[in-house]
């Protein structure tokens, strides 16, 4: 499904991702771990388009297509959703119309009908209740005044409502309590399928517990140094980081320990 | 309420531009250009006016004629030359009045068709009683009937002159005297048409009442002057929508409205201002210097300005309330956008006379391309206005690196008691919006659009339905090409 090949991005001249790659069956959930500064929200947002960052070499397909071409809006709406880090607030735009909006547009971009108002209503309700957002949140301006964990909740609403091919965590799970943390999880595991991707950006183990990972792999100085599976997660938080790097960050990798 | 559009209905609009800038040929009867006690007399006695009025046209003429056009608006604009403007153009056909839509030239009808004002439509579907004014004159009235009835006036000004010649002297110039400023001065010398409303004692005016202003003819300028009274108990909601033909040349639009309400009155006055703003380069448009003021005689009378500014290439305009009764409200509701060479300078003036006197004043200035957009705004309470509340929220969005926001918040306080409250913020549509719109497949100009809407809400809501979606789509159409 997304296959990321030696991909290079910076910004400002700064290389930060140096050769990254991986690859993302459909079907699976792979998490993203490393530690502070290692380009984890680089590629969250490279992935979705964002600017200034500037994409200096390598290739990124996402079913078949050449994603690196595609504009934010198009990845959109081939199906490529990134829960932000730091949900954006947007002042005097009702929730509810931002949401429906979203899938219109991305609707429309498929050549699939728009939803009409009384018809999205019932489903914004149904996936609200699901992800335990107090509906009195639907109608106020996106995510402005919302506590943490709410933008967080409302975050995968958006994603529960707009069902997309690829998901993108970037860090869901910072901040969050210990019950947000589970409605998160339990958001990701309710869209888990055969034909639906995740990529979890996290920096700690605990959003794993809840959402068993296929694969995980350590992003250290803007490179895959070490891919493996659900079991490499509880490794890294027992041993740290430096534990698997050595002596020299980036640099050649010490073996695990087992 | 709020209303929005959906995404397809802007995406079809943005992608228009000036959609109102056709000119229609219908046969003009025009005054010689220039301005002279001659062509004072000549348009006076084309409307067949009293002598008091024309004498009030003559003073307030030779009044004129002593004053300086004021140079303190944060706008700059070339010359007006007054020699080079028709103050009179009428559609010719229009010689008499229509008694019924059948009789409307059928010219005059197709354009107003073009403009999305079905006439007839209007009377037959909308509940709308709509005053439409090309030029110079009114054309025509709808259910000007049904709203005798209740007792409600509702007709051309030129019509109020004639039939109702007693009200007009009794309020003409009482809220707006014609050596109030510069431009209402000429006003008041070259006036032509506008509309004229009288809602009786105790009388809720059964629907929305509407003036379309157009202008076609070249050359010409526009000088209407409107009226409404609403008596003891009464209210009324009015509604004012205007547009002009693109052209190279700047056309002047000076007009002059007067409301006047009485004891436990209210008037809510809602603008959907569209003039030409000129083209991208700035060349062309409208120069929309106005003059509305309020009165509110009475206690406890209300009255409400909505304002969606959205046209002309320099505006210039400050709709006031004049707080006389004991806790009488005024309200300013507003929405000024300047996009690519526009400017604006525009708010309000509350002056607090009466007791327990209250005003709320809403601005959202929008500046977007190279367009220049200043709140400038009075309150001032007076020794006798004891307990006088005044609350004023002022914010500026900045769309590019390339356009201004400016405030002039004058306030003068001279009762203790009074409470003055004044709020203010700029922004930015920010890339982080953007792109967070832009991720969940909204493309930029509808992220932006949305944004804008989002930014106007408390003004929107205001509106009334059908303008509230009128304005939704001009903001975003007026957009256009000034993004990015």
């Amino acid at each position: 499904m997304l296959r990321v090949d030696s991909l290079h991005a910076g910004v400002g001249g700064k290389e930060i991702l140096s050769g990254l790659s991986f690859e993302l069956p459909a079907g699976q959930v792979h998490a993203v771990m490393g530690p502070n500064g290692s380009g984890k929200s680089t590629l969250a947002h490279v992935l979705a388009g964002r600017g200034p960052y500037e994409v200096t070499g390598g290739q990124v397909s996402f079913e078949g297509a050449d994603l690196l071409a595609l504009s934010p809006e198009e990845r959109a709406a081939a199906g490529l959703f990134l829960a932000f880090q730091h949900p954006v607030e947007i002042p005097g735009v009702a929730n509810m119309y931002f949401l429906r909006t979203a899938l219109n547009a991305v609707r429309r971009a498929r050549g699939e009908d728009e939803v009409g108002p009384g018809e999205f209503l019932g489903l914004v309700e149904q996936k609200a209740a699901q992800v335990g957002l107090d509906r009195a949140l639907l109608q106020r301006s996106v995510n402005e005044g919302f506590s943490g964990g709410e933008k967080k909740r409302n975050e995968v609403l958006q994603m529960a409502v707009l069902a997309p091919r690829l998901a993108i965590l970037d860090e869901t799970d910072s901040g969050l309590d210990i019950d947000a943390l589970r409605v998160v999880a339990e958001g990701v595991n309710a869209l888990r399928g055969p034909q639906r991707g995740f990529l979890v950006i996290t920096h700690h183990q605990r959003l794993l517990d809840y959402v068993a990972p296929d694969a995980v792999h350590v992003l250290v100085g803007g490179r895959i140094v070490r891919s493996g599976g659900a079991e490499l997660a509880p490794q890294l938080e027992a041993n740290g980081y430096a534990g698997l790097l050595g002596p020299q960050a980036g640099g050649a990798l010490a073996p695990l320990a087992s | 309420m709020t209303t929005t559009l959906d995404g397809a209905q802007v995406a079809e609009l943005a992608s228009r531009e000036y959609q109102y800038g056709f000119v229609s040929d219908i046969d003009t009867d025009l005054a010689p250009k220039g301005l002279s006690e001659d062509v004072i007399r000549l348009i006076s006695e084309k409307k067949e006016e009293p002598g008091w009025l024309l004498q009030w046209r003559l003073n307030a003429y030779r009044h004129w004629l002593t004053m300086a056009e004021p140079t303190w608006q944060n706008v700059t604009y070339g010359p007006v030359d007054y020699n080079d403007i028709i103050y009179y153009a009428a559609p010719k056909a229009s010689k008499k009045k229509p008694s019924s839509l059948d009789e409307v030239d059928p010219e005059l009808r197709a354009m107003f068709d073009k403009l999305g004002i079905s006439l007839a439509e209007q009377e037959r579907l909308t509940g709308v009683a709509v005053d439409a004014v090309v030029d110079s004159v009114s054309v025509a009235t709808t259910f000007q009937r049904e709203l005798a009835k209740v007792g409600v006036i509702f007709c051309s000004m030129s019509e109020a002159v004639r039939r109702y010649p007693d009200l007009v002297r009794a309020y003409l110039g009482s809220v707006v005297p014609y050596r109030d400023n510069f431009f209402a001065t000429l006003n008041s010398a070259v006036f032509t048409d506008g509309s004229f409303c009288y809602v009786p004692k105790g009388v809720r005016c059964p629907m929305e009442l509407s003036t379309y202003f157009r202008i076609n003819a070249a050359g010409t300028g526009q000088f209407e002057r409107t009226l409404i009274v609403a008596e003891d108990g009464a209210s009324v909601s009015y509604l004012e929508g205007c547009t002009a033909p693109m052209r190279d040349d700047n056309q002047l639009h000076a007009a002059v409205v007067e409301l006047v309400a009485m004891e436990g009155a209210s008037i809510k006055y809602s603008t959907v201002q569209n003039w030409y703003p000129g083209d991208a380069d700035g060349k062309g448009g409208i120069y929309n210097f106005v003059t509305k003021r309020g009165r509110c005689a009475g206690a406890g009378s209300k009255i409400s300005w909505t304002q969606v500014e959205t046209g002309s290439a320099v505006t210039w305009k400050y709709p006031g309330v004049v707080l006389q009764g004991e806790g009488s409200v005024g309200e300013f509701y507003s929405v000024a956008l300047s996009a690519h060479h526009q400017q604006a300078d525009t708010g309000t003036k509350m002056v607090h006379i009466g007791k327990g006197t209250r005003s709320t004043i809403v601005s959202k200035a929008i500046s977007a391309g190279q367009g220049q957009n200043t709140y400038r705004g009075l309150v001032k309470v007076l020794r006798s206005a004891e307990g006088a509340r005044n609350h004023t929220r002022c914010d500026s969005l900045l769309i590019g690196p390339r356009c201004g926001a400016h405030t002039f918040p004058y306030i003068e306080v001279k009762h203790p008691s009074a409470q003055v409250e004044h709020e203010a913020t700029t922004s930015k549509v920010s890339e982080d919006q953007l792109f967070y719109c832009r991720q969940r497949g909204i493309s930029e100009e509808e992220a932006t659009s949305m944004i804008v809407n989002g930014f106007c809400r408390e003004v929107f809501r205001e509106l009334p339905m059908e303008f509230a979606v009128e304005a939704q789509r001009l903001l975003s159409v007026s957009l256009e090409g000034a993004v990015g």
